[in-house]
């Protein structure tokens, strides 16, 4: 919610120019998440809620060691665990650390009509602004990660705002800090990309994990929350991470042509019958009639 | 000057005027939410979060008065032969060349495809428009479907909206007095709806 130094890039619902942007000179940043490293000690999910004052929440037992099956609007940071049962029968246990991934290019953004209610920051932070949120929802159409949640009290939206009060002064995450395995890093995206990629090479070249990589997906303009992965041909096994989301087509259709068609339509309608009236005007009552 | 004849009961135009003025508040929200270089009519009418709040309220409110509507007018809004014949020549009517029109019923053929066009448009908005209500619990192809077709059975609205307050008010003068006091002059009715006009009067 606090804007503090940062620069805004791009505006929702919003007509005319973006202030600030390209007025200064700011890093993207990202956060690296390796999930080769991840020990599911949910650390990351107690430092969220603590340094963002979150009220605890029920956990859900399930019989593993899930402890709810998705984020939530007071829980923006949340460890999807999962039992994968590889081909040959054996069984390994995948953590993933989930929330807002940043998209460089967010649906949410896109499909929210309310202005200024989801900015996105110069340095690729995503973040709502629950002070002009109408509540309609759109957003959680827009998004291709099931991230943004309904507050049903208060009628707003809510998510992961990667810090963005923290690293406005120069901080990291306080989910990077909490991390005790190093699992977790933060700092610029190219610095991050490098750090991933040299990690997926090490793990395809040395520890027998060949088809390691990172997920950093081309169809959202890449995220400023990147993954290290055992497997990266198969993120749908990391509790359902899409393998190549998207802004849905029906929210590009819908801001794009059918809008000007519509625009079109509607202001072609209201020049039609006003040409009509200048050539034809009126009908004329017969007042004469012969019946 | 003969006596003038009832063409809208009270009710019928007092519905009308729900349905207009219900209407005429849900497409300025819609629009507001639909284009940002319309976002300032939600911040005219009370904000952005009020219109949001409003809009389905009133939309259902809107859609009771359709279903008022087609119970009350069903049987004059039937597409009869009279009318095939009628849009046949609907290019005479566009030209203003009545005299080279069929004789018509209440309503003629422009009016039963507005009448049909709003309730049609209604019941998809009002499907897409729960979708949108409540989206959490929907799988994501149901909700991008229902944006679309929310958009585009709202577009057809306007379209219709745009010409039916043009020929109510512009061309068939006589048409707002009638949907305002209920009453139109012998003249009108034989002029615009002759069969109607037999029928009412027995002349």
């Amino acid at each position: 919610m606090s804007r503090a130094t940062l620069r805004i890039q791009a505006i929702s619902g919003h007509a005319g120019t973006v202030p600030g942007a390209g007025t200064q000179r700011q890093e993207r940043v990202a956060k690296l998440i390796d999930t080769t490293t991840c020990i599911g000690c949910k650390a990351c999910e107690v430092a969220c809620m603590e340094w963002n004052d979150l009220p605890f929440r029920e956990t859900v037992f399930d019989n593993t060691y899930q402890t709810m099956p998705e984020t939530a609007w007071n829980y923006w940071n949340l460890i999807q665990f999962r039992e994968h049962v590889h081909e040959d029968g054996t069984l390994q246990w995948l953590m993933r650390k989930d929330q807002c991934m940043h998209c460089a290019d967010p649906g949410c953004l896109a499909a929210c009509p309310a202005d200024n209610a989801i900015v996105q920051y110069q340095n690729g932070i995503v973040d709502f602004q629950q002070d002009y949120c109408i509540g309609c929802q759109y957003c959680v159409t827009g998004c291709p990660f099931n991230i943004p949640k309904f507050n049903p009290q208060t009628k707003k939206m809510f998510k992961c705002t990667l810090c963005n009060d923290r690293v406005s002064q120069g901080l990291e995450p306080a989910c990077i800090k909490a991390c005790p395995t190093g699992c977790l890093h933060f700092g610029s995206k190219e610095e991050m990309t490098a750090l991933a990629e040299t990690r997926a090479l090490q793990l395809r070249e040395h520890s027998g994990y060949t088809k390691a990589g990172v997920y950093d997906p081309p169809g959202v303009g890449g995220t400023s929350v990147i993954y290290i992965l055992h497997d990266a041909t198969n993120p749908e096994a990391y509790g359902g991470l899409p393998r190549n989301p998207r802004v849905p087509l029906a929210v590009k259709l819908w801001k794009g042509p059918l809008k000007w068609l519509g625009n079109l339509a509607i202001i072609g309608g209201l020049i039609g019958v006003t040409l009509h009236y200048l050539r034809f005007g009126p009908k004329r009552v017969h007042e004469e009639d012969h019946d | 000057m003969t006596d003038r004849i009832l063409r809208y009961t009270l009710i019928e135009r007092v519905v009308h005027w729900i349905a207009a003025l219900t209407y005429m508040y849900v497409l300025a929200t819609g629009l507001a939410f639909y284009a940002p270089g319309l976002y300032w009519i939600a911040t005219v009418l009370g904000g952005g979060p009020v219109s949001r709040f409003w809009h389905p309220w009133i939309a259902l409110a809107f859609l009771a008065t359709l279903a008022w509507m087609l119970r009350a007018w069903l049987p004059d809004m039937r597409i009869t032969a009279v009318d095939r014949r009628w849009g046949a020549r609907m290019e005479h009517y566009v030209r203003n060349e009545d005299e080279d029109l069929p004789p018509i019923d209440r309503f003629n053929l422009g009016q039963k495809y507005f009448f049909w066009a709003m309730l049609f448009a209604g019941v998809v908005l009002l499907i897409s428009g729960a979708a949108l209500w409540f989206p959490e619990r929907l799988p994501p192809a149901v909700r991008s479907a229902a944006i679309l077709l929310h958009v585009a059975s709202a577009l057809v609205t306007i379209g219709a909206f745009i010409i039916h307050v043009y020929m109510g008010t512009a061309v068939v003068r006589g048409g707002f007095t009638s949907i305002i006091r209920g009453e139109v002059s012998p003249a009108w009715a034989k002029t615009h709806h002759r069969l109607w006009y037999h029928r009412v009067t027995g002349k």
